[in-house]
């Protein structure tokens, strides 16, 4: 009976967003204040329904109702509650859903908290969120119901994929999708723009903390995602170069070059026809994303959920999508005039070649994800590409993005003197040196190690140069200089803790290439050395967990001194139910690095087979990508975005209007 | 000037075009029948993993079934599909080459290590090469070669428990 409530609800919410996509559009074109007004209210009728059908659908899981096949199909009793929950959004259906709540609560929230946009321009957005709601409820009840019953109800159920069966991977999907959908209300904004034929200063204005609020979600979402590879693929690496990687980094650098584009248009009121088109572009990609890959047309490392047979479906809603907000684009964009000109050597100049090094940068990962796709397509042959190619078409791209980034929030709007930006930045240049020379000459580590922690000096080092200058004035004390800093805007300190973000994290990217390998067989009691620590097997035991059986390992790190520094437990794990074995690392992490050791087989003699990895600064790579979240959160929080200017425009905005 | 804002729509208009194409043909990747089907095995030449003898097309020609499974130590699938190539390898009707794909030599031999080993001989493709010739598309992808050396069958993706009944008859077919 729950489970029916659940279902009506979601067809009831697609009714609701056939409406509030029709009373929207049209409200707006005929300044129709009550239709207007319903289409608002429309958003959040349909996230409270959309949200009552997720909450039945997690009750049917808690409860394990395997009359529901989509929790028989995927959950079992003897499931950890935790897992259950996560097992909702583990599947392709259940995913779905989550995809349109989510997609309904930025409706409601642009529809609850834009109460400065201006009536057209907000409900148009709305109408927007609307309509993508409708065509993928539309989706799913016709071709992937999560609500679907079977009558003689089975025993138990048939378990999650015991892969996925982690904390890590419990929390990432929906905060990938926070990012990945949260860019539909930049894609929305953008189309509104070009249905009024207006782009300015206020629009741009807006559309900033909607995009940084999806682009903290994704970093977020990506670091944790690489974090689950690097802790339960058991070999230590942390990105793939798979599709469903890709497709998570494509969106992401298109939302990155928005952010960046954003400024241009709202402080020199230029870049107007791009800033609409990477907004377009950023949402695509999220699309392409979660549907290209899921449909089943790329296989990949995660290929866990991909259903053929859903495909067509998915390429129609994308072909309208994506194929009409592109094509409205190429109709529309024209008419955008540019305001102000502005010289190559300038603020602006440097975040338009940013903008360009960026986008292309999303286009070689597009072109390097799609290419086997399309060599197959034009020849018999079959491909794959490989971190190779990513590697050499990403390294040249992002040497010049990084040395510009240094330069970049150096210079002043308008025209810049790069001569004098050189010349403040004297101090980082003289330490990136220090470093390249210190590495190379003295540690002579390789060569791509060197390169990273080389232009991660040259980064963290403009960014504190950066500070320095906007808060030290000749004569001031140390104190004063601090207390200047910190009434610096927050969104300046944003911008410094994103960037220092980015250079904390190539500095533990540029670290995993300085792995030290230990693969080793060992009796109980023996010893092994990793990178001068001292590992004693101290053996292996057998325990129960909730689900599965697993035989733990147990390593005692012991110093110089003899004392005991740590204790690691690696597992190999036995899914009954699922038939399948899953190997869990023991990692001990540290300021420098992390020691990772992988419990493989016995031999017949009773020794083990044993791999342990020193990753030098391993937690670098994720520290520095929650960095950058929190820089943009501080970012976010910047009182300019809630008052001052969005007020003031929006005053002549909705007299004109009338 | 204006053509340039028809660019991005072209674009995308190739991309849904192309996938559109293998969605209509029917020709999902999961079940891609391959071109080379009952022909020889393509020239291989490859080092195997404790042994000195090398892998040739002329290694399958022995009278008996083999199941070549192309895998690689970081590739996910391959661990879940490794329960069912452990069930295949305890079978006499069947013996099992793995050829580990743009992997290096320690992980691959780790990887077997720590899951076990159902091969009953491992060779080593490391540049992918050899992946190509055989028209790999990613790892794991498996094929069922018959006694002459004619590649009868493959499958892409992980064999999963649902496959196996798939993978048996296959087996059955093939028996002389």
């Amino acid at each position: 009976m729950i489970t029916e409530i659940g279902h009506f609800a979601l067809i009831l919410a697609f009714v609701v967003a056939v409406a509030q996509s029709g009373l929207g559009f049209v409200g707006a074109a005929k300044h129709h204040n009550g239709a207007m007004a319903s289409s608002i209210m429309a958003a959040v009728v349909q996230f409270i329904l959309l949200l009552g059908a997720f909450f039945v659908l997690m009750r049917a899981y808690i409860v394990s109702d395997f009359s529901v096949i989509n929790v028989f199909a995927n959950s079992h009793t003897a499931k950890p509650l935790l897992y259950k929950i996560a097992g909702v959004w583990g599947n392709h259906e259940g995913s779905m859903l989550l995809w349109v709540v989510i997609l309904a609560l930025f409706g409601a929230a642009v529809a609850t908290f834009g109460k400065s946009l201006p009536a057209p321009l907000k409900s148009r957005v709305v109408a927007v969120h609307g309509t993508l709601g409708a065509l993928f409820l539309i989706f799913i009840l016709i071709a992937s119901n999560p609500f679907l019953r079977q009558s003689p109800v089975p025993e138990n159920g048939q378990d999650l994929n015991p892969l996925l069966q982690d904390p890590g991977l419990a929390f990432h999907p929906p905060l990938l999708y926070l990012g990945y959908v949260g860019l539909s209300t930049t894609f929305a904004f953008a189309l509104a723009a070009l249905i009024d034929g207006k782009v300015d200063a206020a629009w741009a204005r807006w559309v900033r903390p909607w995009t940084l609020a999806a682009w903290i979600c994704l970093t977020t979402g990506i670091a944790l995602g690489s974090w689950w590879a690097y802790y339960e693929l058991g070999w230590g690496g942390f990105w793939f170069w798979d599709p469903v990687e890709n497709a998570s980094l494509m969106p992401w650098l298109a939302a990155t070059a928005l952010l960046h584009s954003a400024i241009v248009a709202e402080k020199r009121d230029a870049l107007k026809g791009w800033t609409v088109l990477l907004a377009l572009l950023a949402f695509s990609f999220s699309l392409l994303g979660t549907f290209l890959v899921r449909s089943g047309v790329l296989t990949s490392v995660h290929a866990f959920a991909t259903d053929p047979t859903r495909g067509i479906f998915i390429l129609a809603i994308l072909l309208v999508v994506i194929g009409g907000a592109f094509s409205f684009y190429a109709v529309r964009a024209p008419n955008l005039r540019g305001g102000g000109l502005f010289a190559p050597i300038s603020r602006e100049g440097a975040l338009v070649l940013n903008n360009l090094l960026i986008s292309v940068l999303a286009v070689t990962v597009l072109v390097g994800t799609l290419y086997p796709l399309f060599i197959d397509a034009l020849s018999a042959a079959k491909i794959s590409v490989g971190p190779p190619y990513f590697l050499s078409v990403t390294l040249p791209l992002a040497v010049p993005l990084i040395i510009l980034m240094g330069l970049g929030p150096l210079m002043p709007w308008k025209r810049a003197d790069l001569a004098g930006v050189a010349g403040r930045l004297k101090f980082a240049g003289l330490a990136t040196i220090a470093v390249a020379l210190g590495l190379g000459l003295y540690m002579r580590l390789p060569l791509l190690p060197i390169l990273g922690f080389v232009f991660a000096t040259w980064l963290a080092s403009a960014v504190v140069t950066d500070l320095v200058q906007r808060s030290y004035r000749p004569g001031n004390s140390i104190g004063a200089t601090l207390l200047k800093a910190l009434s610096l805007p927050r969104a300046t300190w944003g911008m410094a803790l994103a960037h220092g973000g980015l250079a904390i994290c190539l500095a533990g990217i540029a670290g995993a290439g300085l792995q030290t390998e230990v693969l080793t067989r060992l009796a109980p009691g023996q010893e092994f050395l990793l990178d001068g620590r001292r590992l004693v097997f101290e053996g292996v035991t057998s325990v129960a967990g909730p689900n599965y059986t697993a035989q733990r390992g147990q390593f005692r790190w012991i110093d110089s001194a003899g004392k005991t520094k740590g204790l690691l437990t690696p597992e190999k794990r036995q899914y009954p139910v699922a038939k399948t074995a899953t190997t869990e690392a023991a990692i001990r992490s540290d300021v420098l690095g992390d020691t990772y050791v992988v419990l493989g087989e016995p031999d017949s003699a009773g020794a083990w087979s044993i791999r342990a990895y020193r990753n030098p600064l391993a937690p670098w790579i994720w520290g520095g990508a929650l960095i950058m979240a929190a820089g943009g959160l501080l970012s976010l929080s910047d009182r300019r975005w809630r008052i001052g200017a969005p007020r003031k425009v929006s005053i002549p905005a909705t007299a004109k209007i009338g | 000037m204006r053509w340039l804002y028809f660019i991005p729509v072209m674009i995308f208009l190739a991309v849904a075009g192309i996938a559109g194409y293998f969605l209509l043909s029917g020709e999902n990747p999961q079940a891609l029948p391959s071109t080379l089907i009952d022909q020889n095995v393509p020239a291989t030449d490859l080092a195997l993993l404790g042994d000195p003898s090398r892998l040739t097309a002329t290694s399958f020609a022995t009278g008996k079934i083999t199941l070549v499974n192309f895998f690689a130590s970081w590739c996910l699938p391959c661990r879940a599909e490794h329960p069912q190539l452990m069930s295949l390898s305890k079978q006499q009707d069947v013996s099992l080459t793995g050829i580990a794909w743009k992997d290096k030599t320690e992980d691959a031999q780790s990887f077997l290590q720590e899951l076990g080993n159902p091969f009953s001989r491992v060779a080593l493709d490391t540049s992918g090469r050899t992946g190509i010739d055989w028209g790999v598309y990613g790892v794991p992808e498996t094929f069922i070669i018959d006694g002459m050396g004619k590649i009868r069958y493959r499958h892409v993706g992980p064999i999963m428990p649902q496959d196996m009944e798939r993978i048996q008859a296959v087996l059955r077919k093939l028996q002389p």
